[in-house]
Formats: structure tokens, C-alpha cells, sequence
């Protein structure tokens, strides 16, 4: 049994952490948050870009460095863990949606500007209302094109080119958008997270390519929940590791507040609820990189799990700090808005709460 | 990444089922023993039967009697021993931490009489550690030894001691230094069940069963050769006993209720809006559920990667009690709710719903049993994540002159 990410995989995230490390974090967060015409940090996209991070698993045919989920995973974790102020999520997750929905002339034409950087993606499903990425969109193909809006939409105000949802024949479908189309006109919407951008993709008639099947979306679904919980993951223990060194540093009542049980059990549930997440993401990157059938409800007990763990901790992390955690100069902040951000970034704990069940059911009937 | 066996591990796992398969029909079918008797006569005969084979003590020295092999086979036999009719258990304690602590730390006449005897499975041990005024304070403990020529003499009462109604020998952690700081005055002694002065009286339990025992010490003498480890060291011994307990104390007993028996359970029973099982509120207790028991299960299956790869396992392996010991007591308490009267009513023994009312009883017992849940929790925020402990009188104030904070 080797239920443990591989040398290789741990290196490349070594890699990545150290880089973060330096030019990420909540500064880097911050200085984005505060400058209104600065979407991102292009600084730190290069050198992601440099290290190779958009073009994990992209092909070696199409420029890129034909890794499998192990790594992309671990690398999700460590954007996570840095709050990155880059669309590097984005792409990442537009990757996957073409390569499990594109085709082949459709991964040549996109797949080489992710891998070198020149291009940005991003995937829209949401349409500013009470949608679910499994519900159909009010999106439409007719014959002139697609319309309908996606809101919102992370990192559209810089991307190239979007991987949306329509209502295909049999439920919601994938479709490529270029973005540089004057029929598919972006702009910018305001949204709890600060740090990175969102934007409305209105679509009128837009020329636009299918991509997949219904299947291969909801293929996709699974494949972006894994990489979404480690990006979780990778916050909830960077919220985790600061509510604990304030915890072992802040006196009241001549002690340490980390020495109060009721401070140390909020920082061990932390880590209770953190671990049993890492245990399903795990299991999801495992079942990913093996297209196991086991893919789907893995998924969604990662994604479940994954953010559990991160509310959690992102709440109590303020609570811990008391009133500096409330202020705007603290960074309690960036954890508890990036929490709000990815419980909203492909439907939020309900809907894979009930997409596990769902799978689960699925399984023991198909066993009995 | 992958969770199959080396193939040196799945042609041990080969060999121990069939072994396992031959040796256990005869216990195929039985009804549970009615009588203690039978119940230790059964136990007794499967641990003769893997001594005999050299099944029995996997993982110690070749020099105990034991096989000399690593943590990975011992892990092996006893997943393929849980899934047979082998009758277990009632040598957990003894062979899992008392036998383990004496031939750490017992002298060689000791080991040498008691190894291997508790090994083929003729003599049975207990652990003597939990008084009334000392459980998760355990160095706490008042049962005193005093020295009495070549003779320790024992006084005071322990309890919670899981079958010392069955066991014919304990390990005793006693206080003979009361002078001495709280940790430096123990000692550990093996002490004979049978002996006069000795009184093991069953403890009721809130669920009707009786499993543990309270033990009162009256005047017992112990020989001085059978003290495990230096005078004032009971501690350190203690912690090898320990160490090896939380390892013991992981999981959910077998045949708990997980999350699929609440899906079931949920699936037929039908309430004004429809099956429970079509209710958002149940399903997001199945889907609680399922992260629960089957993230623990991974989180297990993360440190048996690293015992097989021959790293040491992470700390991970920490929540693994406080979780499943709640989340028992969670689903049991929701299951029965969902069936409402019936779930009230005592439930026919062996049926899903007696396994839910008794898990429900069983799961408080369980959230205390081997470090209480806001122990661990201590034990995950300070050793884990370097919070500091709780405050604490000196540490070098005599036992004797503590008085509460």
C-alpha cells in the first residue's frame, strides 16, 4: 500500500511553496485588495508560469509537462495555502475541462498558450442566481449561437478564453467561448472576495464550440472538486497555523490564551476537521490520477470535507483573535473571504453533500 | 499512489487466510458463550491455536517467543482475523500492552516465567492503572506499596480494569514515594489475581453490560522480583503500557454502525414527507456520517502506507478516537430518532436496532475509554500543533503536599 503522494509530486509542490512563500500570502493579497486597477499580481503569475505550475497536466505534444493529478493536486494546495493574487486556479481548472470535455483541435488550439503562460482560462457555470453546477442553465444553443450571462465568474476580467455551461440535449454541457469575441463581452463584478477578480460573460448569439458530452461535465465536476478541496486544504491550514502562533503568543490573565482549553480544543478541532479532509482529497487525488469508479463520491466527500474544514477554521480564526481579528488590517480577513470564495466556486457544501449521498446510493445499489 | 499489498505482503496475506480459513470453522455459527467459562475457553483455544502455528506476538523479539516480523504482518493477520469467526479480544490488554511492558522493562526471571505462558494464551492479564481519583490524571494514583523486607505490600482501589474478574495476573502502577514529586513516586509491580487481599467486583455498567471491574487491594504482598522497572519509574513504565493502548483504542468496535446502516435504517422507514432517507436534514447526516467513518479509515490507511513504506506514521493518527467515539454516539442517537418509538422500545438482540440502541449506550463509554475526548484534544493541540499545557502546581511539590489549585 502507498496511499502517500509520490517524491516527484512532493518536490514540484516544495517547488511551488517556496515561491509563494516569498512573493504570496497575505501581503501580496493585500496589496491587490487595495489597488482597484490591479486584478492580479503579474509578478507572481510569471514566475508561476516560469516554474511550469499552469502546464502540469497539460501534454508534452501541446507544450506541456504531461503530469498527472498527484501533482496538479499539490499544487492546488500550495495556491491555496498562499491565497495566490493569480488566475493560476483558473487556469488549472480550464485546463481540466479540456482536457476531459475538448477535442483534440480544441486542446491544440488553447492548451499551448496555457502551458507558456500567454493565455489565461477560467470556467463559468454559476448565472448570478440560486443555480447549482448540476442544475440546467438558462444558457442556450440555437442555431445563431449561444446566449445567456455567467456570473460570477473567477478571474474572467483577464482571461482569454472560458470553458461555460449551456443547457445541452441531456442536462448542462461544456462550451468554449473565446473571450476576444465582440459577442461575448466580459465585465466586472463586485464580490466578497477582494483579492481576486470576477467578472459577467454576456453572451449574444455568441459563435461558440461544444466541448463534450453532459457526461464529460459532470466527469469534470469531480476532477474540479479535487482540485478545489486541496486548494482549501492549503488555506485551512495556513488560517490554522496563524490562529495557533497568535494562540502560543497572546497573554490574558497572565498566560497564554493557547494554555485555555477553550482555545486549544478549537485549535484541535482545527486540526481534527483538517485531517479528515486531507484523508478524503487524498482519496480523491488517488482515485483521479486512477479514474477509478470510485471518482465521484470521493469527490464529493473531499469537496464536502474540504470546506467544513475551512468555514470552520476561517471562523474561528477570527474568533480566536477577539477584536484585532475583526479589523480591517488583520489578516483574518483574506481567510474568512477566500472560505466565502470557495464554498461559491462550484456549488457550495449542500449541493455535494447531497451529490455524495447521491453516489453513494448509486454504489450500493449497483452491489446489491 | 495505489492501496495494494507489496507482493511480499499479499503472499503473507495469502498464507494467513488460508491458515485463518482451515483454523476458524469450528467457531462458525456458534452462538455467543452464555457462560464466562465458555467465553474464556473459546478465546483460549484460538490463541493456543495461533501460538502453536506461530501467529501469536507477530511483531515481538524472536527472543519473547514472538516471530521477529514488522508491524505490516501483524497488521495483515489481524484484518484477515477480523474478517473470520475467530473469537478475540480477551487478550488485547494483556498481549497488546501488560506482556509488552514487562519485557520492556521486568527482569529476566520475570520474563521468563510470564512471557510465554501469557503468549500461548494460559494465563490472562489485566491493567491495573484508573483509580476513582485518578482516570485522566492517571499519575494521580493513591494505592500504595510499601516495602516490607523482600516484599511490597499493596493498599487501595483501582478501577474501570476491563475483565479483572477473568484475569489471572495484572501489572499495577502503585504510589510508593508519596514524598516525591507526583511522576517520580510510582512504581509498577505485576500482581497475582488470585491472591488473597485481592477482590475484583464487577461494575454495572449504564448499558446493562459489565466488562469492567473495580479491584480493591487489601494487604497483598508482592515479592520485590516482580517490580517492572526501577522504584520511582512507574511512570515512564506506565507509558510504555500507554503508548501501546492508544494504538489499541483506534477504532469502533466491530460491527458498529456506520454510515450505511443509517442509510438503510433511513431508506425504510417512512414519514409524512416521504422515506427519511429522501430528507435533506437525514442525508446530510449520512453524508456526515461517511466522512466520518470512512476518513478515518483513510487516515489509518495513511499511516499503514508509512509503516509499509518503513517510515514512522504521522501524527494524523491522533483524531482518529475522538472522531469515531462522537460519531458514533451521533448516528445511534439519529438512527433512533428516525424510528422514533420503535427505536425506544428494547430491540430484539442481534437485530440493526438493538445494535443502535446498545452502540448508542456504548459510544458514552467510548468517548472516555482510553483518553476522553477533551484529553486527546489537549493531547492534539499541545503535542501536535506546540500549544503550551495547562498550568499546573510546581512540578517538584511532594505528592502529598499538592492541594488544588
Amino acid at each position: 500500500m502507498n496511499f502517500d503522494f509520490s517524491e516527484d509530486a512532493r518536490t514540484l509542490q516544495d517547488a511551488a511553496r517556496r515561491v509563494f512563500d516569498e512573493t504570496a500570502g497575505p501581503d501580496a493579497a493585500r496589496k491587490v485588495m487595495n489597488d482597484d486597477s490591479l486584478h492580479y499580481d503579474e509578478a507572481i503569475w510569471k514566475q508561476a508560469v516560469e516554474l511550469g505550475l499552469t502546464a502540469v497536466r497539460i501534454p508534452e505534444a501541446h507544450g506541456g509537462m504531461g503530469l498527472g493529478a498527484e501533482e496538479v493536486c499539490l499544487i492546488a494546495e500550495e495556491i491555496g495555502r498562499g491565497l495566490v493574487p493569480a488566475p493560476l486556479m483558473s487556469s488549472l481548472l480550464f485546463t481540466e475541462a479540456l482536457l476531459i470535455a475538448g477535442s483534440e483541435k480544441q486542446q491544440a488550439k488553447w492548451l499551448p498558450g496555457i502551458a507558456d503562460g500567454s493565455v489565461i482560462g477560467c470556467v463559468g457555470w454559476g448565472e448570478g442566481g440560486t443555480q447549482l453546477p448540476g442544475s440546467t442553465p438558462d444558457t442556450r444553443m440555437t442555431k445563431d449561437g449561444l446566449s445567456g450571462t455567467k456570473s460570477p465568474v473567477a478571474d474572467a476580467p483577464i482571461a482569454n478564453v472560458a470553458a461555460v455551461t449551456y443547457a445541452g440535449s441531456d442536462g448542462p454541457s461544456l462550451a468554449l467561448v473565446d473571450l476576444s469575441q465582440d459577442d461575448a463581452a466580459v465585465s466586472v463584478v463586485e464580490t466578497l472576495d477582494l483579492v481576486r477578480p470576477y467578472g459577467s460573460i454576456e453572451l449574444k448569439n455568441a459563435k461558440v464550440e461544444p466541448m463534450g458530452t453532459s457526461g464529460a461535465y459532470q466527469d469534470f465536476l469531480d476532477r474540479a472538486a479535487v482540485l478545489l478541496s486541496f486548494e482549501a486544504l492549503g488555506t485551512q491550514e495556513a488560517a490554522m497555523r496563524m490562529a495557533v502562533d497568535y494562540a502560543r503568543d497572546r497573554v490574558a490573565f497572565g498566560q497564554r490564551i493557547g494554555r485555555y482549553q477553550g482555545v486549544k480544543h478549537k485549535a484541535a478541532d482545527m486540526y481534527i476537521k483538517g485531517e479528515l479532509a486531507r484523508a478524503h482529497a487524498m482519496h480523491g487525488a488517488w482515485a483521479f490520477s486512477a479514474n477509478s469508479p470510485e471518482l465521484r463520491q470521493a469527490a464529493a466527500a473531499a469537496r464536502t470535507a474540504s470546506l467544513d474544514a475551512l468555514t470552520f477554521t476561517a471562523e474561528e480564526n477570527v474568533q480566536l483573535h477577539g477584536g484585532i481579528g475583526f479589523t480591517w488590517e488583520s489578516n483574518c480577513q483574506f481567510y474568512y473571504r477566500r472560505a466565502r470564495a470557495l464554498s461559491a466556486a462550484l456549488g457550495s457544501r449542500g449541493f455535494w453533500s447531497d451529490r455524495l449521498v447521491r453516489s453513494l446510493e448509486q454504489r450500493n445499489a449497483a452491489a446489491a | 499512489m495505489d492501496f495494494n499489498d507489496t507482493p511480499e505482503e499479499a503472499a503473507y496475506r495469502e498464507k494467513v487466510r488460508a491458515w485463518i480459513a482451515e483454523n476458524t470453522r469450528e467457531y462458525e455459527g456458534l452462538a455467543p458463550p452464555r457462560t464466562n467459562e465458555d467465553f474464556v475457553a473459546r478465546q483460549k483455544s484460538w490463541q493456543k491455536k495461533k501460538y502453536d502455528a506461530g501467529y501469536a506476538g507477530i511483531t515481538w523479539p524472536k527472543k519473547f517467543g514472538g516471530q521477529g516480523r514488522g508491524p505490516m504482518e501483524s497488521i495483515i493477520f489481524s484484518q484477515e482475523e477480523g474478517k473470520s469467526a475467530a473469537p478475540t479480544g480477551l487478550y488485547a490488554i494483556g498481549l497488546g500492552m501488560c506482556i509488552p511492558t514487562v519485557f520492556t522493562h521486568g527482569n529476566q526471571d520475570v520474563i521468563d516465567r510470564f512471557v510465554p505462558v501469557a503468549l500461548e494464551g494460559e494465563e490472562i492479564w489485566c491493567q491495573l492503572f484508573s483509580e476513582p481519583a485518578a482516570g485522566s490524571d492517571l499519575a494521580g494514583i493513591r494505592t500504595k506499596a510499601e516495602k516490607d523486607g523482600d516484599e511490597w505490600v499493596i493498599n487501595g482501589q483501582k478501577v474501570w480494569t476491563t475483565n479483572a474478574h477473568l484475569c489471572d495476573y495484572g501489572i499495577i502502577v502503585t504510589r510508593t514515594d508519596p514524598s516525591a514529586p507526583k511522576h517520580k513516586g510510582l512504581t509498577m509491580f505485576i500482581v497475582d489475581m488470585h491472591q488473597k487481599g485481592v477482590e475484583a467486583r464487577p461494575l454495572k455498567q449504564m448499558s446493562g453490560g459489565a466488562s469492567f471491574n473495580e479491584v480493591f487491594f487489601d494487604d497483598v504482598r508482592v515479592p520485590d522480583s516482580w517490580r517492572v522497572g526501577d522504584e520511582g519509574d512507574g511512570w515512564k513504565v506506565a507509558l510504555t503500557t500507554l503508548m501501546n493502548e492508544r494504538l489499541a483504542v483506534g477504532g469502533k468496535p466491530g460491527g458498529s454502525p456506520d454510515w450505511k446502516m443509517l442509510m438503510d435504517v433511513a431508506k425504510e422507514i417512512e414519514t409524512a414527507l416521504g422515506p427519511a432517507s429522501e430528507q435533506a436534514d437525514v442525508r446530510e447526516e449520512i453524508a456526515k456520517a461517511y466522512i466520518n467513518d470512512r476518513g478515518v479509515k483513510l487516515t489509518q490507511q495513511r499511516a499503514l502506507s508509512a509503516l509499509s513504506q518503513g517510515k514512522t506514521p504521522g501524527p494524523e493518527q491522533s483524531i482518529s478516537k475522538v472522531v469515531v467515539a462522537k460519531q458514533m454516539q451521533e448516528l445511534s442517537r439519529l438512527a433512533l430518532d428516525l424510528s422514533e418509538s420503535q427505536g425506544f422500545v428494547r430491540a430484539p438482540e442481534g437485530s440493526e436496532l438493538d445494535k443502535l440502541q446498545s452502540s448508542y449506550f456504548g459510544a458514552a463509554g467510548l468517548r472516555i475509554a482510553g483518553g476522553t475526548d477533551e484529553i486527546l484534544r489537549n493531547i492534539i493541540a499541545e503535542r501536535v500543533l506546540g500549544l503550551p499545557g495547562d498550568l499546573r502546581p510546581p512540578k517538584d511539590t511532594p505528592f502529598k503536599d499538592i492541594k488544588p489549585l
